[in-house]
């Protein structure tokens, strides 16, 4: 190949990756990547929420949190700030679970109206804290689940 | 073909000298990084949620930040080199590639080993695990690019052109925390860490950006030394004297 043929190769070749790359960037991979749903957009499904498998994603309600340990059986709600999903799970909760922290469940939703979970696990922040007096880390947890896009 | 090897370097001397320099050198890098671990150890607090399992980020992030800088020096490797068709850049972009190839897995690794106590799971397939797992295929597809093409040039201009696809996806996979939805949190920092950790988190980083450094240079040592006795081989095969 002549010289000048191989320079326009090499640009049509940067000019695909570079539009590739743009096209990752601003184009509508974005919308379709959804890692969970929000207890919102799972009940705006409507008949198509039920029975499938499915990831869910907020933050635990305080005060939900229902722990039998000779059982292992786990229940608990998950909450968006707009809509609040019952959870059921058979399998030991991670270590940091709790009261208001963020959580993505695995599992499908059952037309009784529970969320029958296959996994839970526990989405925290990047704000590492020692303990202070008094604090209340659960109101952070809410900005975190609540969606990560602009 | 009996004494292929022998009469190729006349400096007898200089190898042995640069090897000790080379020992010393990995000595003093892994010193320091003793040092900052140590030093993040005897400073850090307990975090209120994750207790002492807050200490693995003293070297998942250091790991994964420079594994990043590896791959500027790949990108950067690759652009001199289709700009300037100088094998240097070449042997620097493979150099760095290697490099950046042990800090991916090893940031995988260990923010599995993170990832089981913390959230959970080992391993789950949201944005940020996904992305950094192309990362690693892509780089580890660089280096067996390289080994199944014999021809210098080719091989530089191929492993070239992927060399600077795997950077491209550096910053997706850094932004894909914010761009998407994850389970892993938003990128740390010192400025989203308590005060008590952010000098344990900088002394790290710039230990294995220490480290980094360390092996990109003695891999493109190691690299040029090979081309040369590569180069001599070839010579000696043609019939040449040397």
């Amino acid at each position: 190949m002549s010289k000048r043929g191989r320079r326009v190769g090499m640009a049509i070749a940067a000019a695909a990756i570079l539009g590739t790359f743009a096209y990752l960037v601003y184009g509508g991979i974005g919308e379709n990547l959804v890692y969970f749903l929000t207890p919102e957009e799972l009940m705006a499904r409507g008949d198509r929420a039920y029975d499938v498998p499915v990831r869910l994603g907020g933050q635990v309600v305080p005060g939900s949190v229902v722990w039998n340990a000779q059982a292992v059986d786990l229940r608990f709600a998950i909450t968006d700030g707009a809509k609040t999903v019952p959870v059921h799970s058979s399998g030991a909760p991670p270590q940091m679970f709790r009261d208001g922290i963020g959580v993505v469940v695995e599992g499908r939703y059952h037309r009784a109206g529970v969320f029958e979970s296959t996994s839970v696990m526990v989405k925290h922040s990047n704000e590492y804290r020692a303990p202070k007096h008094g604090e209340k880390p659960a109101e952070m947890y809410r900005s975190l689940t609540t969606g990560s896009e602009e | 073909m009996t004494h292929t090897m022998e009469p190729r370097v006349s400096t007898a001397t200089a190898p042995r000298a640069k090897g000790s320099a080379t020992l010393i050198g990995a000595l003093i890098v892994l010193a320091l990084v003793a040092a900052a671990q140590a030093f993040g150890f005897l400073t850090s607090p307990p975090d209120r949620d994750m207790g002492h399992l807050q200490k693995i980020m003293y070297v998942h992030v250091p790991a994964a930040w420079n594994a990043f800088l590896a791959f500027v020096v790949v990108l950067a490797g690759s652009v001199m080199y289709l700009w300037k068709r100088e094998e240097k850049w070449d042997l620097l972009a493979a150099s760095a590639a290697e490099v950046a190839a042990v800090l991916t897995a090893l940031t995988i690794a260990l923010g599995s080993i993170w990832g089981r106590p913390t959230w959970g799971v080992w391993w789950t397939w949201d944005p940020r695990l996904t992305s950094t797992a192309i990362l690693l295929v892509i780089i580890v597809g660089y280096l067996a690019l390289r080994s199944f093409v014999d021809e210098p040039e080719r091989r530089a201009r191929w492993s070239a052109v992927v060399g600077i696809l795997g950077a491209l996806n550096v910053p997706i996979v850094y932004m894909s925390v914010r761009w998407w939805r994850t389970l892993h949190q938003p990128q740390s920092s010192p400025s989203t860490v308590d005060p008590a950790y952010a000098w344990g988190l900088r002394l790290n980083a710039i230990a294995f950006l220490l480290v980094m450094i360390w092996l990109v240079r003695a891999r493109y040592r190691a690299a040029r030394l090979e081309r040369i006795s590569e180069l001599a081989a070839e010579r000696e095969a043609l019939g040449g004297r040397g």
